[in-house]
């Protein structure tokens, strides 16, 4: 890490959005005290993460980048020594473990062994063994990282569930639209630093301008892209996509076409594209957030 | 302050039964600790069965009675080894941050692991004097010395297991634990677990008598063979408590280590 100030308001969701190896996961680590810092201060819910790592450990929820299962266990057992852990009293673990496997539909599967989970299960999982002792600050490392979209919308809902019901989120994907969809705040984080910082819509109007993504047929890309550049700011081409910054917005969608067609130039496709985080990424970094638009793989089968 | 201690002790025994239900569920934990010795027990016993024969060895009712000590020393020394890739484990699908971010007491985290390899070493302690029984063997201390033979197999395996932790800690591999197996057979051949001190050869007698094993084997022998004494479980302890401090302080450097290093 190359030195970061963040603040996160209470109740808050924080989308921490970096490609990998950014310092997404050395933040994380450091704040829930599984790593101590070499420099400057850290503050989780009040307490400092090394001079009182205790009384943020009882404050904190974490479900980790790889789900931390033992797969011998079976999810119930999870759930009992999560509580456990935290100091609840037997009767309060059995409560709340029922109540959190029925919350995030694993209660039917309760006593088969986690390594029988799917991907989306084990992160249900993990999610639900974070919340068990009420966490006023939850912090999840990539929780949708290799989930298929299903599970991926799941996550998002409980997540956002979980916030209105008052807990701090802080999050960290690579996903532009995890972040767009969840945060309230997003941090763009490249190279152990902080790139950009501010509300998802806040920092795509810093962006502005829409851009015409144009797919010309039979090789006129070339003049196309002489006759688009007097409509805005030309954008390098990318797999054959001309693209342009439109100054106007929408409004110059139609000027351009009619004056391709003049030209006798034929439009196979045409898309305006509003600015996205990645862009943001760009702009600040000068290259693509890693991955940026790719979907999440489909889930992993269920390992014994 | 008793309130804290019995919260402890509740973590200490919920991590201890989840390492316990570990090694039933996946047999290449349990494997080690009781099928190896036992196989080595049978091979050494019918194989070398005529070396109470020799002069020097010393007077004992059958070479069985003087093998179930060597067997519960290697039972021990691999529930450490078991332990440890256990350890390892966790470390590499990350449980162990799971436990590193609860508001527990880092010494929990291996203090549940290393009592369940206790509990383990007790169970081990209990089949060989039960399977020796069953084979003719004789326990000379009666039932104080099986007891006391039990109780020194589980703290052997405890101490081991603190060794195991250590390693595990330190390497955060399971490959590389693993790859202590055959050091441990390396270690017990050189001192008295299999054979009289008094019948090596030199160096091997020289190391023998360095070597705490010696006094563990010994300290688990003689109730065995001889009967209860204070000297034998003295002896025993004293063994037991060079591996366990040894153990202890380098399972401790190694915690402070992760925990600085991540």
């Amino acid at each position: 890490m190359a030195g970061i100030d963040l603040e996160v308001a209470e109740q808050e969701i924080y989308a921490f959005l970096g490609p990998n190896g950014a310092g997404k996961t050395t933040t994380v680590r450091m704040l829930t005290t599984l790593l101590k810092p070499s420099g400057g201060t850290a503050r989780v819910a009040g307490y400092d993460v090394v001079a009182d790592a205790s009384s943020v450990r009882r404050s904190i929820g974490v479900a980790l980048q790889e789900a931390a299962l033992d797969p011998l266990m079976t999810g119930r057992e999870l759930m009992q020594l999560q509580a456990t852990l935290h100091g609840l009293s037997r009767a309060e673990t059995n409560r709340r473990s029922e109540a959190l496997l029925n919350r995030v539909g694993l209660i039917e599967a309760a006593d088969r062994r986690v390594g029988t989970y799917s991907g989306g299960m084990r992160r249900r999982l993990d999610l639900a063994s974070a919340l068990v002792h009420d966490p006023k600050v939850l912090f999840l490392d990539e929780p949708t990282t290799g989930l298929d979209p299903v599970s991926r919308i799941t996550i998002w809902e409980e997540v956002r569930k979980l916030n209105d019901e008052g807990t701090t989120v802080f999050l960290t994907t690579q996903y532009l639209e995890e972040a767009d969809q969840l945060a309230d705040r997003v941090g763009i984080i490249d190279d152990g630093r902080m790139a950009a910082e501010g509300t998802p819509a806040v920092l795509k109007a810093q962006i502005g301008r829409p851009r015409l993504e144009l797919t010309i047929a039979d090789g006129g890309a070339e003049r196309a892209e002489q006759i688009i550049v007097g409509f805005g700011e030309a954008m390098p081409a990318r797999d054959g996509v001309l693209m342009v910054g439109l100054e106007r917005g929408a409004s110059d969608i139609a000027p351009i076409v009619r004056a391709l067609d003049e030209a006798g130039l034929h439009v196979e496709s045409l898309n305006l594209v509003h600015p996205t985080l990645d862009d943001v990424f760009v702009e600040k970094t000068g290259r693509h957030l890693e991955g940026a638009g790719e979907q999440p793989e489909e889930a992993e089968a269920p390992t014994a | 302050m008793r309130k804290r201690l019995a919260a402890h002790a509740r973590v200490v025994a919920a991590l201890s039964r989840r390492s316990i239900r570990q090694a039933f569920r996946r047999p290449q934990f349990l494997a080690p600790i009781i099928v190896f010795p036992t196989l080595f027990l049978a091979v050494n016993t019918g194989g070398a069965g005529r070396a109470v024969d020799l002069p020097a060895f010393p007077k004992v009712h059958g070479f069985l009675d003087f093998q179930l000590a060597g067997s519960m020393t290697q039972s021990a020394m691999l529930a450490g080894v078991s332990a440890g890739i256990a350890l390892a484990l966790d470390i590499e699908i990350g449980f162990i941050d799971r436990l590193v971010v609860a508001p527990i007491s880092r010494a929990a985290i291996v203090l549940g692991r290393l009592s369940a390899t206790a509990v383990l070493g007790a169970l081990a302690g209990v089949w060989f004097l039960v399977i020796g029984l069953i084979f003719g063997a004789h326990i000379q201390g009666g039932v104080a010395g099986f007891l006391v033979v039990v109780a020194e197999a589980s703290l052997c395996a405890g101490a081991f297991g603190a060794l195991g932790a250590a390693l595990a800690l330190r390497a955060q591999t399971a490959s590389v634990v693993q790859g202590i197996f055959p050091l441990v057979f390396v270690v017990l051949f050189l001192s008295s677990a299999f054979f009289p001190r008094n019948l090596l050869l030199q160096p091997a007698r020289t190391i023998a008598d360095w070597n705490p094993m010696s006094l563990i084997a010994e300290g688990l022998r003689d109730p065995i063979v001889y009967g209860l004494s204070w000297s034998a479980v003295g002896k025993g302890l004293g063994g037991i408590a060079i591996v366990m401090s040894l153990g202890g302080v380098l399972s401790a450097l190694a915690m402070r280590r992760r925990l600085s290093v991540g």
